[in-house]
């Protein structure tokens, strides 16, 4: 008999090896995944907990902590610059998620055309962002909406209207990040709704087509609903990133100027890092945590009773 | 009659089709400027970079550079540790690529294709920690990571990138369409479990690892919270830092920060065209299923 490795099954030279070949489908899953939940324990759970309870305490990651209740969290709630990042973290998000989602949609039925000339170079310029990471979109960013000499200031001037303060105002500062962040997130939400469209049986819309149907029937009676699975999951997906972007906004304005443009995630980093409040810090990033749990699950809560509906 | 009815259909067809022709052109026109759009960033990137610096910095508007040099790229090569940098940056990203991928498919194996006590828990646990949010790690993981003595190491960076949920859940998905009778098959040759994996499982999920090293290469290059965070000595940073720290410094020169900005971009690029398939698998799957 042909057998692919040499086999210990006719012999037992010890009584390890007797067990072993006893227990080992019993004992093997334990070893297949005990690296993973090793790495998981070490840098999530642990560091998690630990989070936790350093939030009630005064520290500054030096010196002796001192115990101070749930002090850290009244601070919080008395703290503007908490309220300005939550703020900006929701303007954000509100800017970004449907943005992204609309023009990802736009761009994926557009190519979702057969006898399209060029479609996947078209498809590949428009995830191309997507790849690029934050660091050199951002730096590149700080580039092209420079006051004086950034491109698109220069091309306001040649058309004879007024510079903007891209990055340098205020009340600017979050739209231009907004705009960034959906030059980015556009092509991601594109990939989606184009695997999404091309699981829709073509014989449903050609019988819609047969039953006279015009194209916006087509597409809010057929192609729109049967989307709603990928436009649940791209909005879930979506809302987290928005709530959790750093690194572009982190290296792009820093949450400035001023706290125009801090979000949460930067108000946690700048409070950990730079003004070394670890507690206060921790606190911060429980009720961040806190936040987008509640955010899951609500969104969990709704698209099973969407599915349930259907 | 018959002959009445066929040519009035073709008419009709023959509008048909014009019509969709037009809304093919209509649509091509709007997505072609769409993408002008999309790749004015990366154009004007690239065209900034062979500026000379009087020509970047001038108040005309200079849409094709007139001048062509590659001294911004000299420039910023020579005003910072890059081969340093990306030495530190290949070694991190290739360590944790290795780690992602066969811890992944490890895990993803056994939780697939395994009964054992605490499946569902453990994988219900692990699938919870996708709700936390990295930020909230950072100041945690770092106090755990400098009492292990591991501040400013390779392995700060690599030991949490070495396990990835998107990686379990894509390497679980892939095994669960392997046919359990053919792993049967290999027990009743008198294959081990080990045996198993290495010799049945693994050859079958080439593709799955593709995905894995093609996706998990371009997270781990383009990562920047947690390096960020782990490495404070300039000699330990990786690439993305490089630039961060570039631009702080040398914000008066900004065509040699782009340089450097282009060559950082260069390989995940190139590797994103080459391997487009199996980024858009990848992402598409791990996405939606």
């Amino acid at each position: 008999m042909s057998t692919l490795v040499p086999s210990h099954a006719d012999h037992y030279p010890t009584y390890f090896h007797r067990w072993w070949s006893l227990n080992q489908k019993k004992v093997v899953p334990y070893i297949f995944i005990a690296p993973t939940m090793l790495i998981f324990t070490t840098f999530v759970l642990i560091p998690i907990v630990y989070a936790a309870y350093i939030s009630f305490f005064k520290w500054n990651g030096i010196s002796e902590p001192e115990f101070n209740g749930i002090r850290n969290y009244t601070r919080l709630l008395e703290d503007d610059v908490f309220w300005t990042s939550l703020k900006n973290t929701i303007l954000y998000t509100l800017g970004v998620v449907p943005l992204s989602m609309i023009l990802g949609l736009l761009a994926a039925i557009g190519l979702n055309r057969k006898q399209l000339p060029g479609r996947g170079i078209l498809r590949a310029i428009y995830f191309l962002p997507f790849v690029i990471s934050a660091v050199a979109t951002a730096t590149t960013a700080g580039w092209i909406f420079g006051d004086t000499f950034g491109i698109l200031n220069k091309i306001l001037v040649e058309l004879g209207l007024n510079k903007v303060q891209w990055l340098t105002n205020r009340h600017t500062a979050l739209l231009t990040v907004i705009a960034t962040t959906v030059w980015i997130r556009m092509g991601f939400c594109m990939l989606i709704y184009l695997a999404g469209l091309q699981s829709i049986p073509s014989d449903l819309i050609e019988a819609a087509k047969v039953d006279g149907a015009t194209a916006r029937q087509q597409f809010f009676r057929i192609t729109l609903p049967l989307l709603k699975p990928t436009t649940f999951l791209l909005l879930v997906l979506n809302v987290i990133y928005s709530f959790e972007v750093f690194d572009l906004v982190f290296v792009l304005t820093n949450g400035g100027p001023g706290y125009s443009t801090t979000v949460l995630t930067v108000f946690i980093y700048n409070s950990a890092f730079q003004t070394q409040s670890v507690g206060y810090a921790s606190a911060i990033g429980m009720v961040f945590m806190a936040i987008i749990m509640t955010i899951t699950m609500i969104q969990w809560r709704i698209s099973n009773e969407g599915g349930r509906i259907d | 009659m018959a002959n009445i009815t066929s040519k009035s259909s073709s008419i009709f067809n023959m509008t048909s089709r014009t019509r969709e022709r037009m809304i093919t052109v209509i649509t091509w026109l709007l997505l072609a400027a769409g993408a002008l759009i999309m790749i004015f960033p990366i154009y004007w990137m690239v065209a900034t970079t062979v500026m000379p610096r009087e020509d970047a910095y001038s108040r005309e508007l200079l849409l094709v550079p007139p001048n062509i040099t590659f001294d911004n790229y000299v420039n910023g090569w020579n005003n910072s540790p890059w081969p340093q940098w990306y030495g530190n940056t290949l070694i991190i990203v290739v360590t944790s690529v290795a780690g992602i991928t066969f811890f992944g498919l490890l895990s993803g194996f056994a939780f697939a294709k395994y009964q054992f006590w605490g499946r569902n828990i453990l994988f219900l646990i692990i699938l919870s920690t996708l709700m936390i949010p990295l930020q909230v790690l950072l100041l945690p993981r770092f106090l755990i990571v400098a009492k292990m003595g591991w501040a400013n190491t390779y392995w700060s960076v690599i030991g949490p990138h070495m396990a990835d949920i998107f990686g379990l859940f894509f390497a679980r998905q892939f095994m669960l369409e392997i046919p359990d009778e053919l792993l049967e098959a290999a027990r009743l040759d008198g294959a081990g479990e080990f045996t198993i994996f290495f010799r049945v499982v693994a050859p079958l999920a080439k593709p799955a690892i593709a995905v894995l090293v093609i996706l998990g290469f371009s997270a781990r290059w383009n990562a920047f919270a947690w390096p960020l965070v782990a490495l404070t000595r300039q000699e330990m940073y990786t690439v993305q830092l490089g630039i961060n720290h570039m631009k702080g410094y040398y914000f008066t020169d900004f065509p040699a920060i782009i340089a450097m900005v282009v060559v950082s971009v260069i390989p995940i690029v190139i590797m994103f065209l080459t391997f487009q398939r199996y980024f858009i698998q990848g992402i598409a799957r791990t996405g939606i299923k």
